[in-house]
């Protein structure tokens, strides 16, 4: 028995979400003690996951698995999964994981829990942690299936090194031909993505028009953060859709998320509200962004960003 | 063309969150229950299908009685048909097996599930139905045309948009995108009169089982109160940030 996990690859290099689904991985390979695997695409260096307690890495090189396809990817774990007889398989929650999980749960037959943001309470059965109603409460739940599959919560658990020796096994799979055919992939290089950055900042109708969002992307690029904005900024079309976070948007979960002129209506918070540090820069402070946050200024954003600014890259070059 | 949009029934975004019976139940006391926001985009959708290419539109969910409100709201924004499968929708797995059970028997072209729910977040659904029935799935879906059988779709991913071809049937997950805040239908008062005479359909449960179970639900711990720094004094800001958070 061993716990395997998806370790998710980018450009030949694990994305950095790879290494919490390891540390999540090896620890619940601890509680049940086993062994933990894991299985990764077209990377070049397959044997760094060894440093998050991987002992073993199937790796598939194949250009069939690029780009992307739930067809091809999870026909890929799936054969693994099987052929290693794996009885808990570890996900993370990027877009592509929660598309591929439901897909394994059928075919593997195991019980699927997404959302997961700790270890297991007990392991026989297993229980798991979850967030629910958007961040706003957690629940309990016990999987009744001797087989299972764990989709841990964006940055819940953390990177924990636990440095182990892990074996690369070059892995063919047979993938079966696509129905679903991917016909191009527009991915602005360059951006850091919500999903992937440790540090998003976010603009709302206080910054009054398109035109003032230099204010928003200076700072994100001080911080090396990705861009976001609340839900009527993106329906005004100031900013794009796929900046739009909160319930009804992306979700939010880095360790810092500032927040610059929004007010904090409560669908907009329950979609950052799993970000470690919230800070909120508003020039009203009743606005209910200040219960939500961490810290505050109470200020006009338009003197307030560009002081933050000039006091970062002072900051950053001391 | 026939189409299907599976429907949630969700607590109004603003509700209070709260849970009764020893925390193993979500208090639905005073709150008020709404189409699942992802769903409604996936439904405007269908509509648009039904007004410009004459498709049929079924929506259908999961749930006990007090989900029809919800189904004759669908009727009123022009669904033609519901039907609600009489059993408590406790687990995305059983809702999902409860799903294909009635699927399997009307051959949809299309099934347009909801990304993800805004109460249980499974984000499961049509994924989970999209593999029981054997179609292709393309979730956070934020494009969809259909042309003789054909669909060209894009797929939100982290950091960029995916552009797919897939035959149908299929399986989508709906989000914002695939129409516009603005696009959403308000169901005028002919809708509504004509959403009473519409066929709403209650289907016996296929009895599936359910692979996982809430044990319990807890509310987060309360939050501290936020720090106040000055803003004339940014670098105490920097320095909370570098040296007591540890996030920069
Ligand atoms: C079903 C549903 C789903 C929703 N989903 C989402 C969602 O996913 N995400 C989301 O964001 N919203 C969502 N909303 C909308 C939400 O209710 C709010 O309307 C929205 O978040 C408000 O956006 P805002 O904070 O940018 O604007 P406002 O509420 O207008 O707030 C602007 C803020 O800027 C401040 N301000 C003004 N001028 C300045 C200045 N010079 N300097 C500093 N501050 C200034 C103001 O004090 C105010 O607090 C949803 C609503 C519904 C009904």
């Amino acid at each position: 028995m061993a716990v395997l996990i998806f370790a998710e690859t980018e450009n030949r290099n694990y994305k950095k979400i790879a290494f919490e689904v390891a540390s999540y991985g090896r620890a619940l390979a601890d509680q049940l003690g086993c062994a933990l695997h894991a299985i990764a695409f077209n990377v070049d260096d397959a044997a760094t996951l060894g440093t998050y307690g991987v002992e073993q890495v199937f790796h598939i090189d194949s250009p069939s698995l690029e780009p992307f396809t739930i067809q091809a990817s999870g026909t890929a774990i799936l054969e693994v999964a099987k052929a290693q007889g794996v009885h808990h398989l570890v996900l993370s929650s990027t877009a592509n994981a929660r598309y591929l999980a439901p897909w394994l749960s059928i075919h593997l037959e195991a019980a699927y829990a997404s959302n997961v943001v700790a270890l297991p309470e007990s392991t026989a059965p297993l229980k798991v942690k979850r967030s629910c109603f958007t961040n706003k409460a957690f629940n309990y739940t016990t999987l009744s299936s001797d087989k299972s599959i764990i989709g841990v919560a964006n940055n819940s658990y953390g990177t924990h090194e636990a440095p182990k020796t892990a074996s690369v096994v070059p892995t063919e799979v047979a993938l079966k031909t696509n129905s679903l055919k991917v016909t191009a992939v527009d991915a602005p290089t360059g951006q850091v993505s919500i999903a992937d950055s440790d540090v998003v900042v976010s603009g709302g109708r206080g910054l009054k028009g398109p035109e003032n969002w230099h204010l928003i992307e200076d700072l994100a690029a001080t911080l090396g953060a990705a861009t976001a904005c609340s839900k009527p900024v993106s329906d005004m079309g100031w900013r794009p859709h796929s900046e739009h976070v909160g319930q009804t948007g992306k979700p939010v979960a880095s360790n810092l998320y500032i927040a610059i002129g929004v007010s904090g209506a409560i669908q907009h918070l329950a979609g950052i509200n799993a970000s470690k540090v919230k800070v909120v820069i508003n020039n009203d402070p009743e606005a209910p962004f200040f219960k939500a946050a961490d810290y505050g200024v109470v200020g006009d954003a338009f003197t307030v960003v560009p002081n933050l600014i000039e006091k970062l890259k002072a900051f950053k070059a001391s | 063309m026939k189409v299907l949009v599976c429907i949630s029934n969700v607590p109004d975004t603003t509700s209070k969150i709260n849970f009764v019976e020893n925390d193993t139940k979500f208090d639905s006391e005073g709150v008020q229950f709404i189409i699942n926001p992802n769903d409604e985009f996936g439904l405007t959708r269908a509509i648009w299908l039904q007004q410009k290419q004459q498709a049929e539109v079924h929506v259908i969910t999961v749930g006990e009685v007090s989900c029809e409100p919800v189904l004759r709201k669908c009727l009123a924004i022009g669904a033609q048909k519901a039907y609600r499968i009489d059993c408590p929708a406790t687990d995305g797995n059983a809702v999902a097996r409860e799903l294909a059970a009635h699927c399997k028997n009307e051959s949809y072209d299309l099934i347009i599930a909801g990304r993800e729910s805004i109460d249980y977040n499974g984000g499961m659904v049509g994924g989970l139905l999209a593999a029981l029935l054997g179609y292709d799935y393309v979730t956070n879906c934020i494009r969809l045309d259909i042309e003789n059988s054909t669909a060209t779709l894009s797929r939100e991913i982290d950091g960029g948009i995916e552009h797919l071809e897939a035959p149908l049937p299929l399986v989508i997950g709906a989000q914002k995108g695939l129409v516009e805040e603005d696009d959403l239908i308000i169901p005028n008062m002919r809708g509504i009169m004509q959403a009473r005479q519409k066929p709403l359909e209650v289907l016996p449960s296929a009895n599936v089982t359910a692979t996982t179970q809430i044990d319990r639900f807890e509310k987060p711990a309360p939050k501290g109160e936020v720090q106040l720094v000055d803003e004339n004094d940014l670098d105490t800001l920097i320095e909370l940030l570098h040296n007591e958070a540890k996030v920069i």
